[in-house]
């Protein structure tokens, strides 16, 4: 890609856009359309544009495998650990109500964390999957 | 609320949260030690649970606290707290014996990825048996499969890939045509709990969108718990899968899917009226004899002692079938009686198979010659599990057989009768011929090579052999927790 400059340039200006974008749907996901999963989608084609015009190597240095699977868990868990908090506080297990003071602040406050969760797991799995794919018929990455 | 309260939610909930914890531990010790220690401790809350239903009757737990119909509802009643003991004592048994065979038959850096499967596979097989909402079974039926694709795929060569590629394409079209059974009922009836959906479904099963509805639903999970003629993923995925996989697959997924079908065909459809009116219980015993005398013909005809086993499951499940087929509340409880009692044998049979593999590498019947003089309490073992599989007195597999002929002959069917018997008979060839195989010839060059299995292995196969012999002499417990789960599903379909 080196003799190609435009596409280099247009995605080094594109890709912080793209992941602002991401937060953008991830945040504004209770307010408008959006949510974990479309924002996880859209913040992992950030990284996967960058691999497709930057070459898989320099994809795999911003985003080593080990933070990709610290990601999936964590996403995964984070989920099931908003759950589990609702249960500690004395409610019902996914029951956002009593995170909070106000019952409509820990629906709020509930439904945040765990697109929270979801959004990162997605981003994590979804580069995950691009990257083994892509990287097939070559050495895969430390952890790969 | 105190913490057994929450019990219907932690039984599933932690191994969910058990697997993100393998997958960053990493290593393959600290992994098995999660997994372990997850299944055990869900094998204490689904007994707990299963007291909690016998003292106190069936109850509820409601998700994020919205009220069923519209929230989804965890239903614990006597049936589906018999299926989470089963399903978790069967993960409890197999993760003890996991760490050795594991060891041996997976890679070292993909170790950990089995465990994680695991706990993810026992997470979504508790689910579906807990769960009172339609839809929320199908969320949990894909949990599992999907983890059951990977573990099938981590298996010891390449043959394991096409195998779970098949089992992937055939899973896939079963949870499809479930969800679409389900989506058709809940257009007629604008409810996905199942109890909701029972007390409406009678109202509109007249039309053909429910009928329609009922048919997606059989044929969706009639693929996913391997019933003749659609069992053709099953032996493949069994026999190429690793060892603990195969032994715990065998003793869970199918019989899920089982439940899965009573919950969904026989206790939100039965009350309908449809399944005595259409001839469908009678299409249903036809497809259930075929697939007994089928599955246990093909099975002789096996070098791999493995495939033999899987083919010997199509048939059990032909049993179970059998007895749901009957419509009557002993036949139901013959079928659900023997869920427990397959489980715990062919998981022995499967434990005992992978010690043999962790030894000598094979399990094709000529390599076996002999085995049983130099692996004298595996596959003594297997013996005794055997002898179960055929129904030889005093073995849990006697009394499913006597409680399911019983059933037969009060329907006054003795034709059918005799053609469980003929099915035993079959049984006895296919385990007679690997028992003579493995005792009587005189030694392959390979057998000699081969030493008994470490401890942790033996341990487990023979806690299964050993229950298959426990639960055969004094099935009372058993019987008494099966006959009130029949008694629950056949509430709506009468007699």
């Amino acid at each position: 890609m080196r003799e190609k400059p435009i596409l280099r340039v247009a995605t080094k200006l594109l890709v912080p856009f793209i992941l602002l974008f991401a937060l953008y749907v991830q945040f504004h996901g209770d307010f408008g359309p959006g949510g974990g999963f479309q924002a996880g989608v859209i913040f992992a084609s950030g990284f996967i544009l960058y691999a497709l015009v930057f070459g898989l190597d320099f994809a795999r240095d911003a985003l080593p495998a080990a933070v990709r699977r610290v990601g999936m868990s964590c996403g995964v868990l984070i989920y099931a650990g908003v759950g589990v908090a609702g249960m500690l506080t004395g409610g019902r297990y996914l029951d956002y109500s009593v995170l909070a003071a106000d019952r409509l602040a820990g629906q709020h406050i509930g439904i945040f964390l765990v697109e929270l969760g979801v959004g990162l797991c997605v981003f994590t799995a979804l580069t995950t999957i691009f990257f083994v794919f892509a990287g097939r018929n070559r050495d895969l990455g430390p952890g790969d | 609320m105190t913490i057994s309260e929450h019990l219907p939610a932690l039984v599933v909930v932690l191994p969910l949260m058990a697997a993100p914890a393998c997958v960053m531990l990493r290593h393959p010790f600290a992994a098995w030690l999660v997994a372990s220690g997850t299944s055990w401790l869900c094998l204490l809350m689904s007994a707990l649970l299963l007291r909690q239903v016998a003292d106190h009757g069936a109850f509820s737990y409601q998700l994020g606290n919205w009220a069923a119909p519209w929230g989804i509802e965890y239903r614990i009643d006597m049936a589906s707290a018999f299926i989470l003991v089963i399903v978790s004592a069967i993960a409890a048994v197999v993760s003890l014996y996991a760490r050795a065979s594991v060891a041996h038959e997976i890679e070292q850096s993909r170790q950990y990825l089995f465990h994680a499967l695991f706990v993810v596979c026992l997470s979504g097989l508790l689910g579906i048996a807990i769960t009172g909402d339609a839809f929320n079974l199908f969320v949990f039926l894909e949990i599992s499969s999907l983890s059951t694709y990977a573990m099938v795929a981590l298996g010891r060569d390449r043959r394991a890939l096409t195998a779970a590629m098949r089992y992937l394409v055939l899973g896939t079209v079963g949870a499809t045509f479930y969800v679409i059974g389900v989506g058709l009922a809940y257009m007629m009836t604008g409810t996905l709990n199942m109890a909701d959906l029972a007390a409406r479904l009678p109202a509109v099963i007249h039309t053909s969108t429910a009928q329609a509805g009922l048919a997606f639903l059989v044929i969706g999970i009639g693929l996913k718990m391997a019933a003749f003629p659609l069992h053709f993923w099953l032996p493949d995925a069994y026999a190429h899968a690793p060892s603990a996989a195969s032994a715990f697959l065998a003793g869970t997924a199918t019989k899920v899917a089982v439940y899965a079908f009573l919950r969904m065909v026989v206790g939100v459809f039965g009350a309908t009226g449809i399944l005595a009116v259409a001839a469908m219980a009678d299409m249903l015993m036809v497809v259930a004899v075929l697939g007994m005398v089928v599955g246990s013909a093909v099975a002789i005809w096996q070098t791999d002692i493995r495939r033999a086993l899987a083919y010997s499951s199509v048939a059990q499940i032909g049993y179970v079938l059998l007895g749901i087929s009957l419509l009557t509340e002993a036949g139901l409880a013959a079928g659900i009686v023997h869920l427990f009692n397959h489980a715990v044998m062919k998981s022995a049979l499967f434990l005992a198979l992978g010690s043999v593999f962790l030894r000598l590498g094979s399990v094709r019947i000529a390599d076996l010659a002999g085995i049983g003089r130099r692996m004298p309490l595996s596959m003594a073992a297997f013996l005794v599990a055997g002898l179960s599989m055929i129904g030889v007195p005093l073995t849990v597999g006697f009394v499913s057989k006597w409680y399911l002929v019983e059933a037969i002959l009060h329907k006054g069917l003795w034709p059918v009768a005799v053609l469980v018997l003929l099915s035993s008979l079959l049984a006895v060839v296919y385990v007679w011929r690997v028992v003579e195989v493995m005792w009587f010839a005189k030694p392959s060059a390979l057998a000699l090579t081969a030493v008994e299995a470490p401890l942790s292995m033996l341990v487990p196969t023979w806690m299964l052999a050993g229950a298959a012999v426990w639960f055969g002499v004094d099935a009372t417990g058993t019987m008494a927790v099966a006959r009130a789960a029949a008694a629950v599903l056949m509430t709506g379909v009468g007699q």
